[in-house]
């Protein structure tokens, strides 16, 4: 039996004034998914979310959730769903706890047994009862995750839930993100603006731009349908692209960037070749291996930060 | 639902502004009534002074029901302001703070989140206006004692102290039934702003003009004058009155009751449909 079909939005679109925020969208998510959903900023993501979870009315096209139009079944769908929408805000004033009661409430009541579970997965148990105004950011994001599962929900959907965070709370995100999709079999819609990051923990995603879809698929199979290969910088250049021109075995093709020399090889003889490089004399200054997705996603994420504000699509400048 | 109004109940009376009103109320209102026991009846031994030419005064007329009675000249500008301090919050205030996004996310209708709110700004309109009256009326009587009303309608009218209670009490829940007018003015104000300071100078801004018109001795004003909720703000003051004008009460509480209802329905209709983009 193929895997059930959780979220599917057919045609979404939504334009503020004259502009398209979003556009004839098509994503589907299957159950038990991490499904990473990438654009650069202001690509149009956030609104997509805001429309999945019905904060703000789609202009045209559907979603569907558990097979269900969601503006059939929103409240038996939403019950489902738990999320965070762009940064996650809190009634400042109020306990972690006080604030996931007023969450709580909305769902009928939410026993304080599950207010401490959800806060303990989160490692913020010890902190339940001190206002939120007192958190750094950090903690506030993991509140948002922390709120985000109160219910139980068979999806979750997270929006940049890294952003802001240092190296260590990202990782510490990811890898609640991993846990929740492997050990507690849910499925997740994850938003980035990083490839990186979707790549680590994801196992389909999509690429949004200028709120159209750009590609949807299998992440290993993305990654690996484009060509790959190797920047090397080094020196003497002339000297390193000699060696590199014998090293047949391992080098498909090779051509000048710059400074740095374009490769195709496969990510696996790089050490090879390195080896072979610093044994005839040549400064290896850096190899870098590259994908042509990367390259595709750093141009589209280049690109809108070139084309100024007026391009950008996001709920923060929509605001009218 | 009572969940629902519980925890609504909760985020606001545990916010600090919501004690703001309480806290100018209750430092003012002892001011005033100290002050105006030390001045004393200047002012009333003044206004019937042609009276006691003709009349034995027996008692004083300046007593603690007098005072309360002039204290209610708060609730034609004072009380609203006060009062759209939280009002003009509920809405907006959740789009200042982000936290639409926190609740309107969940498997409720804004229906039912929009007319729990409505209900908790109503009781909180409902305990401030109490609080006036208990404060005002009870200080007033613990410092002056009581006695007959000097009221000023259409000249002067000498209201009997057995009365006055229930006049008191009467003028308080048609007090209430007008505040509660300005709340719903705030409250739909708030239903369409980012924060919370548009729709208390939206409401004061209305009251003020209104109140104007009703004022200004301009005659092309005088057909429309009925139509306006300012000019029902002082529905109070036909509780002072010998006979009591039920039928201008009627009106005025039709008027009030009306503008309160498009207040409402009007902001149910934009919340309900409006796209969350805080």
């Amino acid at each position: 039996m193929p895997p059930e079909i959780v979220l599917q939005t057919q045609r979404l679109s939504k334009r503020f004034k004259q502009r398209w925020a979003v556009r004839d969208l098509n994503l589907e998510i299957l159950q038990g998914d991490v499904f990473g959903f990438l654009g650069p900023n202001g690509a149009g993501k956030s609104t997509t979310i805001r429309m999945l979870l019905s904060l703000i009315r789609p202009t045209s096209g559907d979603i569907r959730l558990f097979d269900e139009p969601l503006t059939m079944s929103q409240h038996r769908a939403l019950r489902r769903v738990g999320g965070i929408v762009e940064k996650p805000d809190f009634y400042l004033y109020l306990s972690a706890v006080r604030n996931l009661e007023i969450v709580g409430a909305l769902y009928g009541g939410v026993d304080r047994r599950r207010m401490m579970e959800v806060l303990e997965l989160v490692g913020l148990k010890d902190r339940a009862f001190d206002r939120v105004k007192t958190y750094s950011h950090g903690m506030k994001q993991r509140l948002g995750i922390a709120q985000a599962l109160l219910s139980d929900p068979e999806l979750v959907i997270l929006d940049e839930p890294t952003s802001g965070l240092d190296p260590q709370g990202m990782k510490e995100v990811r890898d609640l993100i991993i846990h929740l999709a492997r050990d507690q079999r849910k499925t997740i819609f994850l938003s980035s603006h990083l490839l990186s990051e979707i790549e680590l923990v994801a196992n389909r995603m999509a690429i949004i731009n200028r709120g159209e879809l750009v590609v949807q698929g299998e992440v290993s199979r993305l990654l690996e349908e484009g060509e790959q290969y190797v920047m090397i910088r080094a020196e003497p250049l002339r000297k390193a692209r000699a060696i590199l021109r014998r090293l047949t075995r391992f080098v498909h093709s090779m051509s000048e960037a710059g400074e740095s020399l374009k490769v195709v090889m496969s990510f696996d003889d790089i050490p090879a070749v390195n080896r072979s490089l610093v044994r005839s004399g040549v400064a290896v200054h850096a190899i870098v291996p590259r994908r042509s997705l990367e390259d595709y996603f750093l141009a589209l994420t280049e690109q809108s930060l070139s084309d100024g504000p007026n391009a950008r699509v996001s709920g923060k400048t929509q605001r009218q | 639902m009572f969940r629902l109004v519980f925890y609504e109940a909760v985020k606001t009376f545990l916010k600090k502004r919501t004690y703001l009103g309480f806290l100018i109320v209750g430092v003012i209102v002892p001011i005033v009534e100290v002050a105006m026991k030390v001045e004393g009846g200047r002012f009333i031994q003044a206004a019937t002074r042609t009276l006691r030419q003709d009349f034995i005064f027996v008692g004083s007329l300046f007593n603690g029901w007098y005072v309360s009675y002039w204290m209610m000249q708060s609730l034609w500008v004072h009380i609203p302001l006060l009062i759209t301090f939280v009002a003009g919050d509920q809405l907006a205030g959740e789009a200042t703070s982000g936290t639409y996004r926190l609740i309107l996310t969940r498997p409720v209708t804004r229906t039912k989140i929009f007319f729990s709110k409505y209900i908790v700004t109503l009781i909180y309109s409902i305990v401030f206006v109490l609080f006036l009256a208990i404060l005002s009326i009870g200080l007033a009587l613990i410092l002056l004692g009581k006695g007959n009303l000097l009221v000023f309608d259409r000249g002067i009218l000498i209201l009997p102290a057995a009365d006055v209670a229930y006049r008191f009490c009467a003028a308080y829940i048609f007090a209430t039934w007008s505040i509660v007018t300005i709340a719903s003015i705030a409250f739909f104000f708030s239903s369409f702003v980012e924060n919370a300071i548009g729709p208390i100078v939206a409401t004061m801004g209305l009251l003020v003009v209104f109140l104007i018109l009703v004022v200004l001795p301009v005659e092309a004003f005088e057909p429309i004058r009925p139509y306006l909720f300012a000019q029902h703000m002082n529905l109070w003051q036909h509780a002072f009155r010998d006979p009591i004008a039920w039928d201008e009460i009627g009106r005025g509480i039709a008027v009030l009751g009306s503008y309160s209802a498009a207040a409402v329905g009007a902001s149910w209709w934009i919340f309900t449909r409006k796209d969350i983009l805080s």
